[in-house]
C-alpha cells in the first residue's frame, strides 16, 4: 500500500524567487559562513584596501559583481565543462569579468583605480570568487548560484567596510573624507593613531573581530 | 647594488605577506606545520620566478603599445594592455600545470613532496600580485628577475616564520574563540609590525 503513495509524482512545487530557501542562500554568507571570517577566503584583499572608505566600497562592489556574474556563468555552462580543465575555464571567466570591471574603474573613477591598483587584478585570484565557484556553482541552478555569489561577496564586503571605517577614523579622523573628530579633541592632545595606517593594524582588526564572533556563536569554534 | 638593494627590499622592507597581504589565503591555511609550510614556501619562490619573468616577457613583446612592431612596423600603434589580466593568469595557470607533469615525470621524489601544493599556488594572490606590480611600476627584465626572487623567499621565510610559531602556540593557552585563525592573525599583525623596523634601509 504505502509504495503505491510514494510512487504517485509529487506535484513539483515551483520555487519562488524570493523563497526561504534563497533567502537564506543569500543572507547565510553576511554571518555564519562569512567568507573572509569563518571560510578565511578572499583575506589577501580584505587587509590591503582597507585604509579609507571610499576604495573598500568600490572594491567589494567590484568583488561582489565578480562573484555574481561568474557565478552565474558558470552555473549555466557547467555541463559542457570537461572535469580536467575546469580551472583553466573558470579563471579565464573570472579574468574576463576582472578584465571588464577593471577597464569601467578607469574609465569613470581613475584616482580610485589608482588607488586600488593591483588590488583589482587580483580579484581573480581572490579565492572567494574560486571558492564559491568550486562548492556551490558547479553543482546547483543559475539563480540560486547567482544569489551565493550576491550574498559572499556582500559578506566580504562588510568585513572591508567595517574594518574601514575603524581604521580610516581612528587612523585619519575622518570618513569618506569629511572630517569627523571635532577640532576641540585635537586641541586637547588627541592625535590620530599612526598605526591604523600601517598594514598590521588590519590584521588586529579582523583578529578580534573573529575572536568577537566565534565568542558570539560558539559552534563556530572549531571549524579552522 | 641597486638590484640587490632591490632584493633586499622585496624580502625585507616590502614583504609580500606583511606589506601587501598577497598570498594570506594559503598562507594562513598551510601553516600549522613547518614541514608542509616549507614544502608551499619552496613550491611558490620556484613558480614565482618562472612566470613572472615570463609575465614581462609576453607583456614587453606582445601587449604593450608598439611591442607588436616586430611582427610588421604597421602594429607599431596597437596596445594590447587590457588583455593582461587573462594572459598572465594564462601563463601562470598553464606553466603551473606544465611543472607539474615534467616533475612528476622526471624527478618524482620533488613531485610527492611539492605536488599537493602546486595546483594551490594557481590561485595565490602572491604569483599573480608579483606580475601585476612589476607591470605597474615598470621594471625591467634583470629588474624583474630579482623581484621574483625576493617576492619568493619573502613569503617563503614569512610561512615557516609563522608555522614555527603557530606549532609553539600548541602549548600556551589562548582563550577558546581566538585559537586557531584569530590569533593567526594578531601573530601576523606583530610579526608585521616586527618587519617594518626595516623600513628606511637603503643600499
Amino acid at each position: 500500500m504505502s509504495t503505491e503513495t510514494i510512487n504517485v509524482p509529487e506535484k513539483k512545487k515551483k520555487e519562488g524567487l524570493f523563497s526561504k530557501k534563497n533567502r537564506k542562500v543569500l543572507r547565510d554568507p553576511l554571518d555564519d559562513i562569512n567568507p573572509v571570517t569563518v571560510q578565511i577566503l578572499g583575506v589577501c584583499s580584505a587587509l590591503a584596501v582597507t585604509t579609507q572608505v571610499k576604495p573598500a566600497i568600490i572594491m567589494a562592489l567590484g568583488v561582489t559583481i565578480v562573484t555574481a556574474f561568474s557565478n552565474l556563468i558558470i552555473a549555466l555552462i557547467r555541463d559542457s565543462i570537461p572535469g580536467r580543465i575546469r580551472m583553466i575555464v573558470q579563471l579565464v571567466i573570472v579574468a574576463l569579468l576582472v578584465t571588464i570591471v577593471d577597464q569601467l574603474l578607469k574609465a569613470f573613477m581613475f584616482d580610485v583605480s589608482k588607488k586600488l591598483s593591483v588590488f583589482v587584478g587580483l580579484i581573480i585570484t581572490n579565492c572567494i570568487v574560486m571558492g564559491r565557484l568550486e562548492a556551490y556553482a558547479m553543482s546547483q541552478k543559475p539563480w540560486p548560484s547567482f544569489l551565493d555569489g550576491i550574498g559572499n561577496g556582500l559578506g566580504y564586503g562588510m568585513i572591508l567596510v567595517i574594518v574601514s571605517i575603524i581604521r580610516e577614523v581612528f587612523g585619519s579622523g575622518s570618513l569618506l573624507g569629511f572630517k569627523v573628530v571635532p577640532q576641540w579633541l585635537y586641541d586637547h592632545g588627541y592625535t590620530n593613531n599612526g598605526l591604523m595606517m600601517l598594514p598590521p593594524a588590519a590584521l588586529f582588526i579582523i583578529g578580534c573581530f573573529i575572536w568577537w564572533q566565534r565568542n558570539r556563536n560558539k559552534s563556530l569554534i572549531n571549524k579552522s | 647594488m641597486h638590484l640587490f638593494g632591490l632584493l633586499i627590499k622585496t624580502i625585507f622592507v616590502e614583504n609580500v605577506i606583511f606589506a601587501f597581504f598577497l598570498g594570506m589565503c594559503s598562507y594562513l591555511a598551510v601553516s600549522k606545520q613547518v614541514k608542509t609550510a616549507f614544502g608551499l614556501g619552496v613550491a611558490v619562490i620556484f613558480v614565482m620566478v618562472l612566470t613572472t619573468p615570463l609575465n614581462y616577457l609576453i607583456l614587453a613583446y606582445m601587449l604593450k603599445e608598439g611591442a607588436l612592431a616586430w611582427i610588421h612596423p604597421s602594429l607599431s600603434t596597437v596596445d594590447l594592455t587590457f588583455l593582461a589580466f587573462i594572459l598572465f593568469i594564462s601563463t601562470i595557470a598553464g606553466a603551473v600545470q606544465l611543472v607539474e607533469m615534467v616533475m612528476e615525470k622526471f624527478t618524482p621524489a620533488l613531485y610527492n613532496s611539492l605536488g599537493i601544493f602546486l595546483p594551490l599556488i594557481t590561485v595565490n594572490c602572491s604569483i599573480l600580485g608579483a606580475s601585476l606590480f612589476m607591470q605597474e611600476r615598470e621594471y625591467n627584465f634583470a629588474e624583474t628577475t630579482v623581484f621574483s626572487i625576493g617576492a619568493g623567499v619573502g613569503f617563503f621565510l614569512a610561512i615557516v616564520l609563522l608555522a614555527a610559531i603557530r606549532e609553539r602556540l600548541r602549548y600556551s593557552k589562548i582563550p577558546e574563540p581566538l585559537q586557531g585563525l584569530g590569533i593567526a592573525m594578531i601573530i601576523t599583525g606583530l610579526m608585521g609590525m616586527a618587519f617594518l623596523s626595516f623600513s628606511g634601509i637603503q643600499f
